[in-house]
């Protein structure tokens, strides 16, 4: 195995002679598969020029759509042959070239001839070959032979059929779910790969199903699993289950959990691992429940393969974000493997260290990690950054023994990416440790005096500019500052100045010194900085006298722009020079959800200079203040309530919408957020079409068209209604989406002249009683309750049925009502016959409501519900029952 | 969390980084360009590695890639970030002996390219569409070489004429070119 390196090296020479495919060209190749043709065929020969077809597509060239056909039916003529490696080469083939429907029924019969042969390889594959390329109607023709291949006595062809299946019940699932029997058979399989197939088929049929899912999971949880690697598919099952199961089950054993725990003494590596991170993935794990799981992670932290030692450290370095203790007996293993030569294992190991270490530990630990910093490459400096910056946060008294590792690093050579780590981290640190603000706003003027990254330098002005006012010597921060007006680019130059107009903002003292440097800027001989530097010289007054700064110019230069740049951006791209302005108030609002890449990394904490300084208002006001900014909606009063979007189409349609309600005293406002999710289209005008014949007592009075909608930008439409003050009206609308449609140039983005009026049937909306009940919670709720007028508490009985269980009836109540559960009573403890609920709110009208919810259950399912009031006003007590009865 | 374990792909690389043979199971890497980007990156990122005697194993762009080298051939196999590590290096190892088998012991890349179709043939009994379809190496290499032989028998199964028979096949063969 060990071959020395340097024979390799002597061979590369004469290395290119070897190859077979040497010189080899896609023209001529193709000129070779003639020979398929052949009446008499060479099945060697054939199979060579497969071989270099496929070689050809593996380095990534492609075949034309005629090409691709030629050679189609060439290779089709192959089934001639009896041989049985071309036979193979030629399945293979088929898959790599995805012939289009009209090709396939070419090769249909020669599939299906195959797929009933004797031999169990031809059966094989040629099911995997025929579910590859086939469609729906062809499906249904063979789908007999495939029940039979499910259950068949070859594992090979059982296997072939089952995946196949897995991979069909993407598209056609109605079909394959019509063969759960012959699945379910197969799960008792004695061949391993069998039964791991089968179970992953039958759990993809049945997800939906969650009764099915569990009764799977506990039958099988018994101990009738043979593969590892279905054993592994069972464990996740049942994490799965367990986590559906979880809100029913406060307190008491976990279901289950013995089974996981009995999954670490499995005698295969990946069973053990398996169930060793299920437990630590648990919700609400405890400590005893994680004993053995960290147990058996510690055995593999000192393994000799790789692979173990990274699968454990990785595991166990989650877990030491949730539970540092349970992870503390690991720490003198894990500090042995921070000289592990796999550098992704020694990152693990010093990051997780730093989250389980004490406070006594740290200065031992930084001295490691100095060393280890030289030999790692950025992306791992990057974690170990972000890792001693939540160190820090957690030991505040330790912060001159790591903001001096930070700036030591900071000094030292490293991409931007790794330069931006640590800026933020000092910047998290500076806004969330007093006592490091002006070290660290220090360090960060030391490495803007020699900062290579544009982008950073003025972030860091930025910053600057918003803390170094507020420091005990702000003028120590003005020459690091103007030293950029220096020596910096215009970009660098024309942050600087901003930086000095809010020192001068800020400190009175330091206004004349700042006017000055200010008016020397004036010579700059950039546009930007020149226009800069006059602005602010206007604003504060720079003609000499030293005024006290007014408050909108404090508002001018420190406030935060309230429009997504993002949209900002898109509207100044739409925007066409002409006669009219452009309108700032147009911009949307909306924040555009997040694309699906950011989402994929969890966990990750806002960054320091990114992150706006105040956090971000809340929904309520947000929308408040964007009611009020539209005049139709401006005499409507004060909002009482925003419900959460409830969406109007299902996940990936071409339309995307989903609606806010939004309710007033005497009017109701949908808000719909609309996002075209078609790159070739432009939407205008666009409105939606309410029809509230089921819903009485509301009248539409305006409605707001939304002018465009381009792709992938949300817009807003409102509609309103007017109903009767105060009263709870609720009601039924169905929504139709109506708008000009113009197609648009994806090549210039431009859209035609001229649209196509359509529609868009949306799903209906309700409004609801809950829709006019408040969430407000009361921290005693005895107290609230006595203190409130008992004449006014209205107490009835009633029954509701058959329950699946007693949590899921108080669930149901709970969401009916709107209300806020009080004191944890939303949660049922597990088996029990009886609960008590307590819930309190504010309904329209400013009324305060407290609720007491007694459930009981009668005979083995039938749930009985005792409903009793208390509000400040009887008739509101009337309607909270009048909820509960109509619902 | 994807439920059935997935292989995003499967990689056999030479000692330069370019491509033997490539199987991509995933639509992560859409164009021939993504991919080719991939190879690069994740060869640049363990070409200074010594992965011969264990499989190793890093992280980077939220993927898991487990590998093993000998002679002139880099073997990779890639899965999501949360994927279990341990059926990763299991595929890996399956890939690997698979290939070794198929070879008679003489891995390297010159080997390999000679008998792509047989390596081609073990990609394709390995996974199918991202599902793992078998991981024992014995069982790997029975299916793929299953025409030059008695059906169904293990490789490591024949007896010594068997064995002298295939050989001097392959010498014929390499002669004959």
């Amino acid at each position: 195995m060990a071959q020395p390196l340097v024979k390799k090296d002597d061979d590369r020479d004469d290395e290119a002679d070897y190859s077979p495919f040497l010189g080899i060209e896609k023209g001529a190749v193709l000129q070779e598969a003639r020979v398929f043709n052949d009446p008499q065929l060479d099945p060697r020969r054939c199979s060579q020029v497969i071989t270099k077809l496929l070689y050809l597509l593996n380095q990534g060239e492609t075949f034309t759509k005629v090409e691709a056909t030629e050679v189609f039916f060439a290779v089709t003529k192959l089934f001639q042959s009896k041989d049985i490696g071309l036979r193979r080469m030629v399945y293979v083939m088929i898959k790599e070239l995805s012939p289009s429907a009209d090709e396939v029924i070419i090769v249909t019969s020669s599939l299906m001839k195959d797929m009933t042969s004797k031999t169990d390889m031809y059966r094989a594959n040629a099911i995997r070959v025929l579910c590859r390329i086939t469609d729906g109607t062809l499906l249904t023709q063979i789908e007999r032979y495939l029940k039979q291949a499910i259950v068949d006595k070859n594992p090979v062809v059982a296997s072939a059929a089952l995946v196949s299946g897995i991979h069909l019940l993407q598209t056609n699932p109605e079909i394959v779910k019509r063969w759960s029997n012959e699945v379910q058979e197969a799960v008792q399989s004695r061949a391993a790969l069998v039964q791991f197939h089968a179970l992953a088929l039958l759990h993809q049929i049945r997800q939906n199903d969650r009764l099915a899912v569990n009764k799977l999971v506990s039958s099988l949880t018994k101990g009738s699993v043979r593969s590892p690697l279905a054993q592994c598919l069972l464990i996740r099952y049942t994490s799965q289950v367990i986590r559906e199961s979880a809100n029913n089950n406060q307190a008491g054993d976990r279901p289950f959990y013995d089974f996981l725990e009995g999954c670490l003494r499995h005698k295969a590596e990946m069973v053990i691992f398996e169930a060793a991170r299920a437990i630590t993935e648990l919700n609400g794990v405890t400590s005893r429940e994680l004993t053995p799981a960290i147990t058996v992670l510690q055995l593999f932290l000192s393994s000799s393969k790789p692979v173990l030692r990274f699968a454990a450290v990785r595991t166990l370095n989650k877990v030491a974000m949730t539970h540092p203790m349970a992870v503390t007996n690991c720490n003198i293993d894990m500090e042995s493997l921070i000289s592990d030569q796999n550098r992704s294992i020694a990152t693990l190991a010093i990051t997780t260290l730093l989250k389980t270490g004490n406070e006594s530990s740290v200065d031992r630990l930084m001295k490691q990690i100095t060393n280890f910093m030289s030999d790692i490459a950025d992306e791992f400096k990057i974690v170990v950054v972000e890792a001693i910056r939540s160190l820090c946060l957690k030991f505040p008294l330790k912060h001159r023994s790591l903001m001096n590792f930070l700036s030591n690093i900071l000094r030292e050579e490293g991409g931007f990416e790794y330069k931006k780590a640590i800026v933020d981290s000092i910047v998290i640190l500076i806004r969330d440790i007093p006592e490091a603000k002006e070290s660290g706003l220090l360090h960060l003027c030391e490495f803007i005096e020699d900062c290579e990254f544009t982008y950073l330098s003025t972030q860091i002005l930025h910053f600057l500019g918003i803390e170094g006012p507020k420091t005990s010597d702000p003028s120590k921060y003005i020459r690091y500052i103007y030293n950029r007006v220096h020596l910096e680019n215009a970009t660098v130059r024309a942050g600087a100045v901003s930086t000095l107009a809010k020192f001068g903002a800020m400190v009175d003292t330091l206004k004349p010194r700042v006017f000055v440097l200010l008016r020397r800027c004036l010579f700059d001989n950039d546009d930007e900085v020149r226009d800069r530097a006059t602005l602010y010289l206007n604003t504060l007054g720079g003609d000499g006298a030293v005024v006290e700064t007014g408050e909108d110019v404090k508002e001018f230069l420190f406030g935060s722009l309230d429009i997504p740049l993002v949209n900002l951006e898109n509207s100044l791209k739409n925007y066409e020079p002409s006669e009219e302005a452009f309108d700032i108030n147009s911009v949307p609002k909306e924040v555009k959800t997040q694309p699906l890449a950011e989402k994929k990394a969890p966990g990750k904490k806002p960054t320091g200079l990114g992150a706006p300084p105040a956090g971000p208002p809340s929904t309520v006001d947000a929308y408040e203040k964007l009611l009020l900014s539209i005049p139709e909606f401006a005499n409507f009063g004060k909002l009482f309530k925003s419900s959460a979007p409830v969406e109007l189409t299902e996940a990936e349609t071409e339309y995307a919408v989903n609606v806010v309600k939004h309710i007033f005293d005497g009017h109701v406002v949908f808000q719909y957020n609309c996002t075209n999710t078609i790159p070739e289209q432009l939407l205008e005008n666009v409105t939606v079409i309410v029809d509230a014949s089921e819903a009485e007592e509301f009248a539409e009075v305006a409605s707001k068209p939304l002018r465009s909608l381009p792709y992938d930008s949300p817009g807003q439409t409102f509609v309103a209604f007017e109903k009767p003050e105060g009263v709870p009206a609720i009601g039924k609308f169905s929504n139709m989406l109506r708008f000009i449609v113009k197609e648009v140039d994806p090549s210039t983005g431009e859209a035609e002249d001229d649209g196509v009026e359509d529609e868009y049937q949306l799903e209906e909306l309700e409004v609801v009683a809950a829709d006019y009940m408040l969430k407000v919670g009361v921290s005693n709720f005895r107290n609230a309750w006595e203190t409130m007028d008992a004449d006014c508490e209205r107490v009835d009985e009633y029954g509701l049925g058959p329950r699946e269980s007693l949590a899921e009836a108080v669930n149901a109540v709970i969401n009916l009502l709107g209300m806020q559960p009080c004191e944890g009573t939303e949660v049922v403890p597990n088996n029990s016959r009886s609960h008590t609920c307590l819930l309190s709110g504010v309904y329209i009208g400013n009324v305060k409501v407290l609720v007491r919810l007694q459930f009981g259950l009668d005979g083995p399912k039938d749930v009985a519900m005792k409903l009793a009031v208390r509000s400040e006003d009887e008739a509101v007590s009337d309607a909270i029952h009048e909820i509960v009865a109509s619902g | 969390m994807e439920l059935c374990p997935l292989i995003k792909n499967i990689l056999l690389l030479d000692s330069e980084g370019k491509r033997i043979a490539v199987k991509y199971y995933s639509d992560d890497w859409p164009t021939n360009s993504a991919k080719e980007a991939f190879e690069k990156a994740v060869f640049a990122k363990t070409q200074k590695t010594n992965a011969r005697t264990d499989a190793e194993i890093t992280m980077f762009d939220n993927y898991v890639v487990v590998y093993k080298f000998v002679q002139d051939l880099h073997f990779f196999v890639t899965g999501g970030e949360n994927e279990n590590e341990i059926i990763l290096a299991a595929v890996l190892q399956g890939f690997f002996d698979a290939v070794g088998l198929l070879l008679r012991g003489t891995v390297d890349k010159k080997e390999a390219l000679e008998n792509l179709d047989l390596i081609l043939l073990c990609l394709d009994e390995i996974v199918d569409g991202g599902i793992i379809l078998e991981t024992d190496a014995n069982v790997i290499a029975g299916k793929v070489a299953s025409h030059s032989m008695d059906a169904g028998a293990p490789l490591s199964e024949q007896t010594i004429t068997q064995a002298l028979a295939t050989a001097r096949e392959h010498l014929t063969r390499s002669l004959l070119k």
